[in-house]
Order: structure tokens, then C-alpha cells, then sequence
């Protein structure tokens, strides 16, 4: 397997012929952060500007995002860096009539796996992190007053592990070559922990994991599900939900946008990556997705042809949990 | 008053006066972060952090504050009086609060409390009632940027009270009249510990490298910055969430809204920002921040333009870095005011 900077010069090189032969007027990919572990969306415009570009273990936004939140008349044709996630909510965007697949360019790779920066803050509580690098299958994580290595593998997103598709769904062109498909892990094994729980442990589990929350919506501006023009929680007339830091509204807003995202969520962790509090709001959205995949046998954003279970009524659909 | 020497082991007496008639709370590692908590015990107080994950500010504006209570029924004599939500009633101390966090609470007491009748009342009964003492920063982060926003590691301004750790003992400075009980009977600091504790505050100066320039901000129209090409690159990437206004120590806007059921009612305060597209929509659909681009250019002009503009060259950033560190798309704020500056 090609290392994430022999990618990263390849994503360079193909994003700089494209602009240079004009086939898109902007290429949308990450460039290096000022901060460890955090890589930026960046919009490569020149082929100047797409020296910038980068491509490595810490690009955690998800890029397809960016397709729908473009000034009007900015950049009509644009190329994209899209690993298996982010291609398959292209997919599920073009299923959706918010793009069409002409408007994009995908500029394919195989997802590494990204490394969740919260797991490797907690590897060395309370100290400041100066920089992180790659190197091979280790983590070279330097600090005020250390320097040590750790397994990649130990520090991923959790949503990693379980991935159920690595390589781009869909492409114009392939960066570097495929992976195995999974990165191992059961999704089964892990989705919906809290499935087994009685109601009220279930309940307290809900309100341990989201008690941190500020509503600065991070994870909604950072889902490429979250497209609509006005959130529920930002209409006024009627106002649907409370403003408050009061429990009700807290849960409000994360249980309805989980619901607005079923059967559309591809499981990409761009939710969680966002958090500044480190909320795993996967353990909620797990329950949903593996409701659509045992209850209708769909996993979004996998191909353009099949239909999404939500969009489609068939008399014989399973409804055993209307009561 | 002349410097005071705290010995370590004195905290507990220290903290035990402080508690006699206060709630006292202090940065504690929760979770594995350093967040505030009300202190229960000394030996969970930290020393050797870099700052609290979020700011302090909401011990003084809350993200969710009720500020009056009503009864909306005709037939009642009380109806529609609003009752007042009562003061503050037990005093508080912060202890180890961090002096850029103290600088920030000091530039929000001018946008909270102006004259006769831009008083907030919410804010000043706690701001009255909080003593504020500091733990000078000895080593701070790759990402604080304090001594280019009228701060420093070792800055008093805000503060009743500095500390400097100088390793077995801490050094006491007391900068307001509140403050002074907690200095009586300790011994003076001595010249030698007055020079560990310059010498400290040189070399945490130094080594803060991150340098923001304001001259050009500064001598700078308004328009001129605010039509400048950068915020067309600025917005790009932004996400439009509220992480850097929330996690922010000088963000300060609010939204009011009356809840009522039934008869009975309050009326609320909440945060809010101004990467919100609510924030400005008016009754008309209007909405004069229309775009991506309008909102994310208000939080930095400002900031950086018209606060400095308005409150003397008082700055709406206290340079702390967690915004640079929480941005969920690393908009680094000095990236930008730098090209604000160019």
C-alpha cells in the first residue's frame, strides 16, 4: 500500500493537471493544519494553490459537505477528494437532487482510516500536544517535555473500524490503489450499545453521553446530510424547539436530527470529529443505521441505482414496530 | 501591597479561608480535561495545566440564564409583574484561573456595564460577588497568542489576586481591595523570590512565538477590511457552527426568548452567535447577514476592528487559542488577522 504522502503527491499532481487543463475550476481536498491532528478543508483554485494540498491519517472532515454549501455561481465544476465514505455521500447527494454527478469530479482514495484526536489527547492527559506525524503504522506524538510513539491502529475513530467500505463507491479516477473494502471490525458487534438496556439504563446511558453539549451545532454544520436551507432548530414560526440548555431541548435537537439521518447516515464520523466536547452521538445514530440495514436491507450511499428505503413505500415494508 | 510568599504546604489554610464564606471553585481534571468543577478537596486542584477546556465565562453569563418570571392571567393582581430572579446568594472565588481568562472577563464588564443605562444587572451581581485569583502561566501553549491582545502569561489585569508558581512555594500578589484579607500574616516575598518570579514571566513571554499584528487593523477603514477579498477564502471552509464563539472567553451574544405555559411564564437568555443565520433573520425574512461569508467576517471585524474601534483599542480576543484549537475546520484566528493586518 502507497503510504498518505505518496498520495498526498499524487492527490497534488493529478488536482494541478486538472486545473491546469481546465476540466475544473476548483479542486476540493485538505491541506495541513496549524493545529496537531487537524487537517483543513482547502479549495485549490491554481495549479499554484494546489501545492497545498495534503492527504494523511488526520483529515477527519467530510468533503462532500462542500458540494452543497457553495456560494452560487463559485466554481461550477469542482474535483473532489473522496474516500469511501465521503463518495457515498456524493452518492446519497446526487440520489437526493442536491448535485448532479456531472458537477463533480472524484478524485478516488482509499480510506487509511483517520486517527479520533480525542484518543490520542487522552493517551497523555493534561499535556500539550506540539505535533503529530505519521510514520508507517505508528503515531510519532511530540509534546512539551516528551516524544513518544503510538499504534495507529489503537487511535483510530471508532467508525473506522467498523467501515464497510474503504474505497470510493464512485470515481472519475482512481489515487493510489484500493484496499481491502473493510478495515475488519463487526459493525454488529458494536452498533446500537445500547439496544440490549432496559428504558430507564438506556435513558441514563442517553444522558451521560450528551450531557457535555453547548448546541454549537458542529455536528449538524458538519454533516453533509445536514443541507436543509432552515434546521428544524432554527425555525422561529413555529419554534419546534427550546433554546435552553434545559435537558428537554438539549435531547430535542440531537433525537430528531438522528432521525432526520436514517437511512441516509454512511456511518462517516464527521459528527464526532467535529465535537468540541467529544460527544459520541454514534452511539445514538448506530441504532438507526442498523435498524435500515436488518429492517430493509439498505446500506446508504452504496450504488445510485437502488432506491432509499425511506423514499419508496412497498406494501410488504417491515412495520412490526408500529404498535 | 508588597508580594507575599505562599508555602505549599499553607494551600490548605489558604483555601480554607477562602471557603469560610465563599463557594469556591478551580480547573480539576475531569474526564481527562481540565474543566472547572467547585473544589471539594485541595489535592484536586490543578497546577500543571494549560487552560480549562472551555472559558470560565459562564460563571458570570450563563449559557442559559432565567432572568425574570411572570404569570400571565388577567384576573391575577400579580399578572404580568415580573418577578425578578433572585441575586447571587453565596460569594464565589475562582482560584487558578488563567490571566488571559481574567483579561477577557475585564473586557466584558465594558460591553456589560457601561454607564446608567447600559448596566447588566445579571452580569455585575456576579461579577461583584466572584473573587478572581490567578495562576500566572509558566509554560504555555503552541497555540496562545496572549501577548499580541494587550495580555501576558504573568498579566494581573481583571485579577484580585496573581499567583506564580515558583516551585515549593507560590507567590502571592494581591490587586484589589478584595483580595487583601488573603495576604495578612504571610510572609514577604523575599528579593530573590521576586526575581525567580520576573525571570519566569521573561521566559514565559518568550516563549509565546505566535505574534498577531493589530497596526494595520488598526489604521485601516472599516470598509476598507470589511470589503477586503480574504473573507471570500475565510468562508470557504467555515462550517458556520458556534464551537469558536461558545469556547470563546469574550464572545458575549445572547438571545432573549419568553417561554410560557399556561398562564405561567419566564424569560430566558441564551447564548448565541453571530455564525448562526437566526441570529440576525428578521420579521420580514430579511435577513442583513445573509451569507456564509457575512457572518464569519462579523465574528473577526468585530473583534478585531469594531470593538478596539469603540471601547479605547480594548481588543474582543484575549489570545487563549482555543478557538484555534476547536475549530472543527482549524480557521486559525491568527491566519486571519494576520491577513486582516497585511
Amino acid at each position: 500500500m502507497s503510504t498518505t504522502q505518496e498520495i498526498a503527491a499524487q492527490i497534488r499532481e493529478a488536482a494541478k493537471r486538472l486545473l491546469s487543463e481546465g476540466k475544473v475550476d476548483c479542486v476540493i481536498g485538505f491541506a495541513q493544519g496549524t493545529v496537531p491532528m487537524r487537517e483543513y478543508p482547502y479549495f485549490a483554485y491554481t495549479p499554484e494553490e494546489a501545492e497545498n494540498l495534503t492527504w494523511s491519517r488526520f483529515c477527519c472532515n467530510n468533503l462532500s459537505n462542500f458540494l452543497v454549501r457553495r456560494p452560487k455561481g463559485q466554481a461550477d465544476k469542482v474535483a473532489i477528494v473522496a474516500q469511501g465514505c465521503v463518495s457515498r455521500n456524493i452518492v446519497g447527494l446526487i440520489k437526493e437532487n442536491q448535485i448532479t454527478r456531472e458537477q463533480v469530479y472524484i478524485l478516488g482514495v482509499a480510506s487509511p482510516g483517520m486517527v479520533d484526536r480525542n484518543k490520542v489527547q487522552a493517551l497523555f492527559p493534561l499535556k500539550t500536544i506540539t505535533e503529530v506525524t505519521e510514520d508507517g503504522d505508528e503515531l510519532i506524538v511530540k509534546g512539551l517535555g516528551f516524544e513518544e510513539r503510538v499504534p495507529t491502529k489503537k487511535v483510530l475513530r471508532q467508525n473506522c473500524y467498523t467501515c464497510v467500505m474503504r474505497n470510493p463507491v464512485i470515481k472519475d479516477e482512481m489515487i493510489g490503489e484500493e484496499s481491502a473494502p473493510t478495515h475488519g471490525g463487526n459493525i454488529d458487534k458494536v452498533a446500537a450499545p445500547w439496544e440490549k438496556l432496559a428504558p430507564e439504563e438506556r435513558w441514563a446511558a442517553f444522558q451521560e453521553t450528551f450531557k457535555d453539549c453547548i448546541r454549537c451545532y458542529a455536528c449538524r454544520d458538519a454533516c453533509p446530510l445536514c443541507y436543509c436551507h432552515v434546521c428544524f432548530v432554527d425555525e422561529a414560526r413555529p419554534q419546534w424547539c427550546g433554546k435552553t440548555q434545559d435537558e428537554a431541548d438539549v435531547a430535542t435537537f440531537h433525537i430528531l436530527r438522528a432521525f432526520h439521518c436514517a437511512g441516509r447516515c454512511t456511518d462517516c464520523g464527521a459528527c464526532e470529529s467535529a465535537c468540541p466536547v467529544g460527544i459520541k452521538m454514534r452511539k445514538l445514530t448506530s441504532m438507526i443505521e442498523k435498524d435500515i440495514r436488518e429492517l430493509y436491507g439498505y446500506t446508504p450511499g452504496m450504488d445510485l441505482e437502488s432506491q432509499p428505503p425511506l423514499s419508496v413505500y412497498k406494501p410488504n415494508d417491515p412495520q412490526e414496530f408500529i404498535k | 501591597m508588597a508580594d507575599k510568599i505562599l508555602a505549599k504546604d499553607k494551600l490548605g489554610e489558604f483555601l480554607g479561608q477562602l471557603k469560610k464564606d465563599r463557594q469556591v471553585f478551580g480547573p480539576q481534571a475531569v474526564e481527562g480535561k481540565a474543566q472547572w468543577a467547585p473544589l471539594q478537596a485541595e489535592k484536586d486542584l490543578l497546577w500543571e495545566f494549560s487552560n480549562t477546556h472551555l472559558s470560565p465565562k459562564d460563571f458570570f453569563f450563563p449559557q442559559t440564564e432565567c432572568m425574570m418570571r411572570f404569570v400571565n392571567q388577567a384576573s391575577d393582581e400579580q399578572g404580568m409583574i415580573m418577578q425578578a430572579e433572585p441575586e447571587l446568594k453565596q460569594a464565589r472565588a475562582l482560584v487558578n484561573i488563567r490571566p488571559c481568562d481574567a483579561k477577557a472577563m475585564q473586557v466584558l464588564d465594558l460591553i456589560f456595564v457601561q454607564d446608567q443605562m447600559t448596566d447588566d444587572f445579571y452580569w455585575r451581581d456576579k461579577r461583584d460577588k466572584t473573587l478572581l485569583v490567578g495562576l500566572a502561566c509558566n509554560d504555555p501553549c503552541p497555540t496562545c497568542f496572549c501577548t499580541s491582545m494587550n495580555c501576558g502569561p504573568h498579566s494581573s489585569t481583571g485579577l484580585d489576586a496573581l499567583l506564580v508558581d515558583l516551585g515549593d512555594k507560590l507567590l502571592l500578589r494581591t490587586l484589589t481591595d478584595k483580595a487583601q484579607a488573603l495576604a495578612e500574616g504571610l510572609p514577604e516575598a523575599a528579593k530573590a523570590d521576586l526575581a525567580q518570579a520576573a525571570g519566569l514571566k521573561k521566559a514565559a513571554e518568550e516563549s509565546i512565538t505566535s505574534r498577531v499584528g493589530m497596526d494595520q487593523v488598526n489604521a485601516r477603514e472599516v470598509m476598507d477590511l470589511y470589503e477586503a477579498g480574504l473573507w471570500d477564502r475565510v468562508q470557504e471552509s467555515c462550517l458556520n457552527c458556534g464551537t469558536c464563539t461558545y469556547c470563546c472567553p469574550t464572545c458575549h451574544c445572547f438571545d432573549i426568548q419568553d417561554e410560557v405555559q399556561g398562564t405561567i411564564g419566564r424569560r430566558v437568555r441564551n447564548w448565541d452567535n453571530c455564525m448562526s443565520w437566526l441570529f440576525t433573520v428578521h420579521g420580514t425574512g430579511h435577513n442583513p447577514r445573509g451569507t456564509k461569508k457575512d457572518r464569519v467576517r462579523q465574528r473577526f471585524m468585530h473583534k478585531f476592528k469594531y470593538i478596539p474601534m469603540k471601547r479605547g483599542g480594548e481588543i474582543g480576543c484575549v489570545g487563549c487559542g482555543r478557538c484555534v484549537q476547536l475549530c472543527p475546520v482549524n480557521i486559525d484566528v491568527r491566519r486571519v488577522v494576520n491577513d486582516m493586518n497585511a
